[in-house]
């Protein structure tokens, strides 16, 4: 085979998902009819608003569709870094860029009128308001990472197709809840919306159980994992290496992704007019308070 | 507190749920596979030169396991543990077939295939896929191999999995022996499997 032709081989699917592609094309086919109908309307859409949200659907669907779905099922630090993708960076992305006017723009008039039934309505919110209840979203967050890290689980997820689709599907979902439910500015969440302090509270504190996890894998002297020799590994390396890598990359940029939420959030309470809006009231409240 | 733990209540029964799908069956030492892995399913051409699919070992035992003739020190450690576990078996072992899949069907012939399995035993069968075929396998059951840099007399090593995937008679997959466990352990466990199915 030619160089070209290897290559290309690489960014096609190893286990084509039709069910993915379809959702992917939708979006990107939502967003653009979006983008167009604001830009009609006279509305802007800044570049790197557009970019960062592409940035981030690209990255979901390379570790899901490409020669990287591969290396996951043979390389534990390969699928460690999937899912930090795909639980953290992609869908932060995603959230960051402010998708929700643009994809609302892109639905057209006659799919907007159309009501949906209350018994399918009606189960999807109660289901919605529980995964995005400010107790159990961090919980979720946090234990869906110990649940598909569990050695006897983890066995199962690489050695059966569908148990790793499950776990990489739900990493993603319980990605975009989460970072939606932390990121986006309040007067877009509706009923959802939870204060900004409560969210500065829940990245500080989703940081630490990801901090012991990642150490542990990191400075643990066994192979915690040997499905990656039972199957066999993507290219040699040393069980342990691998180990260390993936319990690194659990470690570090995982937690730091912590740090990348309570910036932003920061930036929103600066930006937020509701928000801006008790800082003054606070401020004048309590005009005796001495300086410094 | 109470309006606290009715919100948690669903998640931890979720979490229970999915816990309780995995975990080993008590009867088996080796590691159970059930529901987990595809059934046996296959186009190869075996030892002899001739077209075989995973109907022509219906109704027996079947053990899969990847390697390559030239493989140094994993596959011949292996194939010796399944003789001697087969041996273990005692006439039991005429309804077991080991499946020897190459990972390197270029260097390894039907004829170098059938030399290197008669070393082991008459239930022991050399099978060559095809590229195509390789990379079906490797997808279906999850496996890797990988060419390793020839040396400058073209030798290579491969890099392939250490499972062996052991099969009922009705094709369904049942238990992975591991590079850890004993040729008494399989052979128990093979005894198992062909008295309960």
């Amino acid at each position: 085979m030619s160089p070209l032709v290897t290559d290309l081989r690489y960014l096609l699917p190893w286990q084509f998902s039709p069910t993915l592609f379809i959702l992917t094309a939708v979006t990107v086919a939502l967003y653009v009819r979006g983008l167009v109908t604001l830009r009609r309307g006279g509305g802007r859409v800044g570049f790197w608003r557009v970019f960062t949200f592409f940035l981030g659907l690209a990255l979901n669907y390379a570790m899901l569709q490409t020669y990287v779905d591969y290396l996951s099922a043979h390389m534990f630090w390969i699928h460690r870094f999937q899912h930090l993708v795909l639980h953290h960076i992609g869908p932060v992305l995603m959230v960051l860029s402010g998708p929700d006017r643009v994809l609302r723009a892109g639905i057209p008039a006659g799919l907007r009128r159309v009501r949906i039934a209350a018994w399918i309505r009606r189960p999807i919110q109660v289901l919605f308001r529980i995964v995005q209840h400010p107790l159990i979203a961090p919980v979720l967050f946090v234990g869906i990472i110990f649940f598909w890290l569990t050695p006897s689980i983890h066995f199962t997820a690489m050695i059966d197709t569908r148990r790793f689709i499950l776990m990489n599907w739900s990493m993603l979902a319980d990605g975009l809840l989460f970072w939606w439910l932390m990121l986006a500015p309040r007067q877009v969440q509706g009923r959802a919306a939870i204060g900004y302090g409560t969210r500065l509270v829940i990245l500080a504190l989703v940081a630490i159980p990801q901090l012991l996890l990642g150490a542990y894998i990191t400075l643990h002297t066994t192979s915690l994992y040997p499905i990656y020799a039972v199957c066999g590994r993507a290219w040699s390396v040393s069980p342990l290496y691998d180990q260390q890598i993936g319990g690194l990359l659990t470690w570090i940029p995982a937690a730091m992704m912590s740090l990348v939420g309570i910036l932003a959030v920061l930036h929103h309470i600066l930006h937020d007019p509701d928000a801006t809006e008790v800082r003054r009231r606070g401020r004048f409240a309590s005009p005796a308070q001495p300086a410094g | 507190m109470i309006r606290t733990l009715q919100k948690w209540a669903p998640a931890a029964l979720v979490l229970a749920a999915l816990a309780g799908c995995v975990g080993n069956d008590p009867h088996y030492t080796l590691t159970s596979i059930s529901g987990l892995v595809s059934p046996l399913e296959f186009k190869m051409t075996n030892q002899d030169g001739q077209p075989v699919t995973a109907a022509d070992y219906r109704h027996d035992l079947v053990l899969l396991y990847f390697g390559y003739t030239r493989c140094p020190d994993e596959c011949p450690t292996t194939l010796t543990m399944l003789a001697n576990a087969l041996h273990t078996l005692g006439p039991q072992a005429s309804q077991v077939r080991v499946l020897f899949v190459t990972v390197d069907p270029n260097r390894d012939t039907t004829g170098v295939l059938k030399r290197y399995v008669s070393n082991f035993g008459p239930q022991f069968v050399g099978l060559r896929p095809d590229q195509d075929e390789l990379t079906a396998l490797s997808k279906r059951y999850r496996i890797s191999y990988h060419y390793e840099k020839p040396d400058k007399y073209g030798n290579y090593e491969v890099d392939h999995s250490s499972a062996v995937f052991i099969f009922d008679g009705g094709g369904r997959a049942r238990l992975l022996a591991l590079s850890g466990n004993t040729s008494q352990q399989v052979a128990s466990d093979l005894h198992r499997l062909l008295t309960t199915s």
